[in-house]
């Protein structure tokens, strides 16, 4: 445990503390030293910690299927190839399955995501103490080291996707998309602010639910390994139960990380489907 | 827990892993995928093919063989046949040539017969005349009997 005698809340909120570093309105561009200096820096910081993760753990990714297409030939697959062509042929029957426009991103934008929030995600698995420990021994205090559970993280992409769906409903449908958006549950113009407003809670709800649906899930999770964790230092017994507690946890994860990266890519192409489709 | 900047940072990163994504792992994996899995459609239409082909070919070569031996069964009957002709002919040969051989030895017979008739002829004249010479003590004049031995001689 980080600190050595810290009280349980102190360790929760420490774990839950990213790295942040942003231009704090006193001190001036630096790393936040607290919770408190974090908040002060208001919107221009960055959680560094997020960031380089999720970048590392991208790169990782890119680089892993990167040798595979560089060696993808048409000879008999072996080792990381089969399994990237697993994964790849699993995302196409995916994609094929709720999308029937004619779109090159929409297969390589899912397999990204599937593997990248795979891989965020898993970085839960991985005991919660360890690598904060690790850092705090290089003198860096903060350190979150799963990006999914940054709502930065998983709203930045729900983002991205919200802008591509917006991007591709103009394309696609043009006033179309206007038209969507203004006479559709009720058509008569008398209602086009009802209409409105119900159609732009609707799309607006899509990016948020997508964002913090991923992130509410693997908060959780990590909140629950963090709790598990303070079992710990309470003593032989509840530490040898936390033991068993984590490991249990941990399996059960494994199932809800690859859950959620499906959801995830699932209802990104399902949503850029919707985008497509001109009624 | 603050939104701020990670949010744009996050979305860019996003755009460039999907972009790397877009441009160097999905075209070239399911490239190779698609050809290969061509490949072994091919494959298994070429084993197919040389199936058939085989199936073809076992029944051509049934089919010759069943010739062949109907050719060689014909061919050993023809030689029978020839052999059996040729032993005939030369049995043929051999009684016409056995029949001339004794034709000819028999007219040698009969020629070395009439030749040694012809000489004991002769001889008979001349022992008879002997004969008569020494009965008679006297000469015969052999001129003047010669005829009448000569006529007994052809009687002989």
């Amino acid at each position: 445990m980080a600190g050595g005698n810290q009280t349980t809340t102190e360790y929760i909120q420490h774990h839950l503390q990213n790295l942040v570093f942003g231009n704090h309105p006193e001190h001036g561009w630096g790393f936040a030293h607290s919770a408190q200096d974090a908040a002060d820096m208001g919107f221009w910081a960055i959680h560094l910690d997020s960031l380089l993760w999720s970048a590392g753990l991208g790169v990782i990714f890119c680089w892993l299927f990167y040798r595979a297409a560089r060696k993808a030939s048409t000879e008999v697959p072996t080792g990381f190839q089969n399994f990237a062509e697993w994964i790849i042929e699993f995302i196409d029957s995916t994609v094929k399955d709720s999308f029937h426009g004619r779109n090159k991103m929409i297969a390589p934008l899912a397999l990204t995501i599937f593997v990248w929030v795979f891989l965020m995600n898993l970085m839960d698995l991985i005991p919660v103490d360890l690598v904060p420990w690790a850092f705090s021994l290089l003198g860096v205090h903060y350190q979150k080291i799963v990006p999914s559970t940054d709502p930065n993280v998983t709203l930045g992409m729900a983002l991205a996707v919200f802008i591509l769906m917006l991007y591709y409903s103009f394309k696609i449908k043009g006033v179309g998309f206007i038209k969507e958006l203004t006479l559709h549950p009720f058509n008569h113009w008398a209602f086009i602010p009802v209409n409105l407003f119900m159609e732009v809670v609707g799309l607006l709800a899509k990016p948020f639910s997508l964002g913090l649906r991923l992130f509410g899930n693997m908060y959780a999770g990590e909140m629950i390994f963090i709790l598990i964790a303070t079992m710990y230092s309470a003593g032989l017994i509840l530490g040898i139960f936390g033991g068993f507690l984590q490991m249990g946890w941990a399996i059960f994860h494994i199932l809800i990380i690859t859950l959620q990266a499906f959801i995830f890519m699932v209802l990104t192409v399902v949503y850029l489907s919707m985008a497509h489709e001109d009624h | 827990m603050n939104i701020n900047l990670t949010l744009f940072g996050q979305m860019v990163t996003f755009a460039v892993f999907v972009w790397f994504c877009m441009k160097f792992v999905w075209p070239a994996l399911t490239n190779a995928m698609e050809e290969r899995k061509n490949k072994i459609a091919d494959g298994l239409d070429a084993a197919d093919r040389a199936m058939r082909d085989l199936e073809l070919a076992q029944t051509r070569a049934t089919d010759q063989l069943k010739e062949a031996k109907q050719e060689a069964a014909r061919l050993v009957e023809q030689a029978n046949k020839r052999a059996n002709q040729i032993i005939e002919e030369a049995k043929n040969l051999a009684r016409v040539e056995g029949e001339r051989l004794k034709l000819a030895a028999k007219a040698e017979i009969e020629q070395d017969v009439n030749r040694a008739r012809e000489e004991l002829r002769g001889k008979v004249a001349a022992l008879a005349l002997a004969g008569a010479e020494k009965i008679l003590e006297s000469t015969i004049d052999e001129s003047a009997n010669r005829a009448i031995v000569d006529k007994l001689a052809a009687q002989l």
